[in-house]
């Protein structure tokens, strides 16, 4: 019991404090489930990244459930997940009932270009960290740049262009290309 | 009663058919409000600006805006609840198969490629919110001038922000708090 009320306040703060979508929630799941309640690594994250940009739902929502899950099974799931979103329930029933101009108001968007600043930092930051776990020899490198450069510069969707690294994941494995690394 | 079936149902059936996050309900939610009557493209605009400068995933703060827009309180919670109930059970189902199958070559090969493309992918929204946080892009098409390029107030915060990471691993929520009282303060 008291592992699922831990869940839900970690994903809570987590949802309390992510602005700027499921990316930018990364350097929040370092420090609360990798670095301070051990929950998963962050390896384990990457892989949930990957498969919650291909299936249905959103990103943020899904790597809650998936680390829920993986920490306390099904009520996991749910305590994770509803700890999650119950920070945007709160906030937007506040606004949209009291505060209809909120998105206009001169304090909000000062606050708000200041942490989009820093939003940046915490983002690059957090993948540098990331990257020596992720990215182990030249061709994932390669699958790296790749991905950046087709999700910048072409309108491809996130989904397709995951699905395409790992079948380049399986093929440069199959073949033996990696040249025998683990 | 009827309506709110019927929010449940859109945004249930929103949450199974949108893949890759908050943009992804976008379409869904226009089609929404036209079929539905409960908001125009109007409303849509004024959510995308509220959602888009409050924490959380884009797509719940949607769910919840419409459902309290269009049934109050209550329509905030069925909203929210019905947009995830869907990919809750998706990933609990994906989380049982991986874990049978972890041990399989396969399964490792296909994700010895999926980390880096995960990597890709933030450092991508990463340089996203930066090209918005830290430059003028309008501004320097309009003016054709080098110097009107940068958003130097933001430069200068995203910088003292890299250095004291360097120094202390700060929480992020912390960092957070401070760019927001240095945005309000220095007026950003």
């Amino acid at each position: 019991m008291k592992e699922l009320v831990n869940l839900f306040f970690a994903f809570a703060r987590i949802g309390a404090f992510t602005f700027g979508g499921g990316y930018a929630m990364l350097p929040m799941l370092q420090k609360e489930i990798v670095e301070k309640n051990h929950w998963a690594t962050e390896d384990e994250i990457m892989d949930y990244y990957a498969i919650g940009q291909c299936t249905p739902g959103i990103i943020a929502v899904n790597t809650a459930t998936f680390v829920g899950y993986k920490t306390k099974g099904i009520p996991g799931a749910i305590a994770a997940t509803l700890g999650m979103i119950a920070p945007s329930i709160v906030i937007i029933t506040v606004i949209a009932a009291f505060l209809q101009n909120f998105a206009d108001l001169a304090i909000v968007k000062h606050a708000f270009n200041g942490i989009r600043a820093c939003v940046c930092v915490l983002i690059l930051n957090a993948v540098s960290k990331l990257a020596q776990k992720s990215v182990v020899d030249k061709i994932c490198l390669a699958i790296c740049i790749a991905v950046l450069v087709l999700s910048i510069f072409t309108p491809l969707s996130p989904a397709l262009i995951v699905i395409l690294a790992g079948l380049a994941g399986l093929i440069v494995k199959r073949t033996g290309l990696s040249g025998g690394e683990k | 009663m009827m309506g709110l079936l019927r929010l449940a149902f859109e945004f249930f059936k929103t949450g199974l058919f949108a893949v890759g996050g908050g943009l992804a309900t976008l379409p869904f939610l226009y089609a929404m409000g036209t079929t539905t009557g409960w908001f125009n493209a109007q409303d849509v605009a004024n959510m995308i600006a509220i959602s888009e400068s409050t924490p959380g995933p884009m797509g719940v703060n949607m769910a919840t805006y419409v459902g309290f827009h269009s049934f109050g309180i209550i329509g905030s919670l069925v909203g929210p609840l019905a947009l995830v109930f869907p990919s809750v059970v998706i990933i609990v189902i994906i989380s049982k198969i991986l874990n049978k199958f972890k041990e399989s070559k396969m399964v490792q090969d296909v994700f010895y490629g999926l980390r880096p493309a995960s990597t890709g992918l933030i450092i991508a929204a990463g340089l996203g919110v930066a090209k918005i946080a830290l430059l003028h892009l309008d501004n320097f098409l309009d003016t054709k001038n080098i110097l009107n390029l940068f958003n130097y107030k933001a430069i200068i915060l995203a910088a003292v922000i890299y250095f004291i990471m360097k120094k202390k691993d700060f929480h992020p929520i912390l960092m957070v708090v401070f760019a927001a009282v240095v945005g309000i303060v220095f007026k950003f």
